[in-house]
């Protein structure tokens, strides 16, 4: 299938913008943490462009959800794993794609029960609008606006690529 | 004969087949229970964490309806609904209206009318959780934290979280029970959930007096003789002597019960080099079990404790989920 943007040119360009910002605001060697699960995949792919050791962080943010009173649990809970400190340590937070920011206000809630960082940057593959929050990446690959009937879904984790879905009747 | 598990078994499952109540092993399948062991291991990480807290259940209020004793079941009960950031309400029966003469159910409604969420109920009487969750609004849910000779189905699956931490699977797993089955809703429980999760051969060791009347028709292989029960064993799980439960003289002596029935490191030797060795507490050292086994390096009987919380918390959650997958469906109907 053909990806609705070119990840790897987006990729390429996340780095250097993250980069920047980076050296900018004096971070150092920050930990990168993926939001399951595409976050994840995208996390990993940058790590490995920047060249920055020590592993990725993974959070599932399914306890989380503002929803569940709502639609409950997700059945597919996975352990969130921070396999260092966070508590004083600049974090730099990735997800695929950024949409209403409920994703990233639950992110975050998580991130500080592990410990208080000093900064975290955000990062998105895909900016598709449509914030029901104030919450802003600092980096994004690529943005896109979507229809109401419309939702992107990264695949992966090699390659990746971002498939444009539209949705049917009332589902 | 039907039991109570063939009637009501259906009640704890929402129109999806999700967890609504949690009652029961018997009537649930093996996918059941492994979500409930799969959500179990998520909520082991949120205990190493400085804030032991995830915001799940905020908002919702949880009730310990605890009409006989117990410290360790509701302390972890409390501690998995604090977790899981819930009001914990611990209804101590005995000082409670109840024994003023108010009857469960005027109790139960009242309750209701303070807009709790989930009941916990631990019962001297076998079936009682399955009455109240006859009995309560659609907006409770109900899980058994004990009840009678009949059902612990948390501590079972505390046990099955245990297991498979050790051994990573329940295939070809021979498991000894050992002790007074005949008093022990875990055994039973336990029994249901080692033949559901597929476990190779589950054995009880007891002597006659403490065994169940047909016992052989729940699945299992019976031993008088730790010697013959005991060999070749993967995983050991030890039960306490259940003295309040019994009625009469069915042992001749705790030293003797020890000598026969009693784990001590002699016994130990006839199971496979890995074995693990389990027991629900608390423990009658000396009786049920040697200390220097208990204390040993193939006792887990810690471990259970602390996935004591974690499975609380899933099941907690779980049937949450149930019961609102339910009443939006409801509320869509409408």
């Amino acid at each position: 299938m053909t990806s609705l943007i070119d990840v790897d040119a987006a990729m390429r360009d996340m780095v250097e913008k993250l980069k920047q910002l980076c050296a900018e605001r004096n971070i150092d060697k920050p930990a990168l943490v993926g939001i399951h699960t595409g976050g994840v995949w995208v996390a990993r792919r940058l790590q490995s462009l920047l060249g920055w050791d020590g592993p990725v962080g993974e959070l599932d943010i399914s306890f989380y959800r503002d929803d569940f009173t709502r639609i409950g649990l997700n059945p597919k809970v996975k352990a969130s794993s921070l396999p260092f400190e966070t508590e004083g340590r600049d974090v730099v937070l990735v997800d695929d794609v950024i949409m209403s920011g409920r994703t990233i206000r639950a992110a975050m809630n998580e991130l500080f029960d592990f410990g208080r960082p000093a900064s975290i940057l955000l990062v998105a593959l895909m900016d598709v609008g449509g914030r029901d929050l104030p919450i802003q990446p600092d980096v994004v690959g690529a943005s896109r606006r979507l229809q109401s009937n419309q939702r992107v879904k990264l695949l992966g984790p090699d390659p990746l690529a971002v498939e444009l879905r539209e949705k049917t009747g009332s589902s | 004969m039907p039991s109570i598990d063939d009637e009501l078994s259906p009640l704890q499952l929402n129109r999806f087949q999700q967890l609504r109540h949690f009652l029961t092993i018997e009537g649930l399948s093996r996918k059941h229970l492994t979500d409930i062991l799969d959500t179990a291991d998520t909520f082991i990480e949120v205990g190493s964490r400085s804030i032991k807290k995830v915001p799940l259940l905020r908002g919702k209020t949880v009730a310990n309806l605890f009409f006989e004793a117990s410290t360790r079941t509701r302390t972890t009960f409390e501690l998995a609904a604090k977790r899981l950031s819930a009001d914990v309400l611990n209804i101590n029966i005995t000082t409670s209206a109840t024994s003023k003469g108010e009857s469960l159910s005027d109790m139960l409604r009242n309750l209701e009318a303070m807009a709790v969420d989930m009941f916990v109920v631990r019962h001297a009487q076998s079936g009682a959780p399955h009455f109240i969750a006859k009995s309560v609004t659609p907006r409770v849910s109900v899980i058994n934290a004990g009840d009678g000779r009949h059902a612990h189905p948390t501590q079972a699956m505390l046990d099955m979280l245990t297991i498979r931490q050790h051994k990573h699977k329940f295939e070809g797993l021979k498991v000894a029970i050992v002790g007074d089955i005949l008093h022990s809703r875990v055994a039973r429980s336990q029994i249901q959930a080692l033949n559901l999760l597929g476990a190779e051969e589950v054995r009880v060791i007891a002597p006659d007096t403490l065994l169940p009347p047909y016992i052989d028709q729940f699945g299992v292989k019976v031993f008088s003789s730790m010697k013959e029960g005991m060999r070749d064993v993967d995983v050991v799980i030890m039960l306490r002597l259940q003295k309040e439960r019994m009625e009469g003289a069915l042992l001749p002596s705790e030293q003797e019960f020890f000598r026969l029935y009693g784990l001590s490191q002699d016994k130990l030797v006839l199971a496979k080099p890995d074995a693990i060795v389990m027991h629900p507490g608390p423990i009658n050292r000396g009786v049920e079990i040697e200390s220097a086994v208990a204390d040993g390096p193939q006792s887990v009987i810690l471990n259970q404790v602390t996935n004591g919380i974690a499975v609380r918390m899933a099941v907690m959650s779980m049937a949450m989920s149930g019961q609102i997958a339910e009443l939006t469906a409801d509320e869509e109907v409408a």
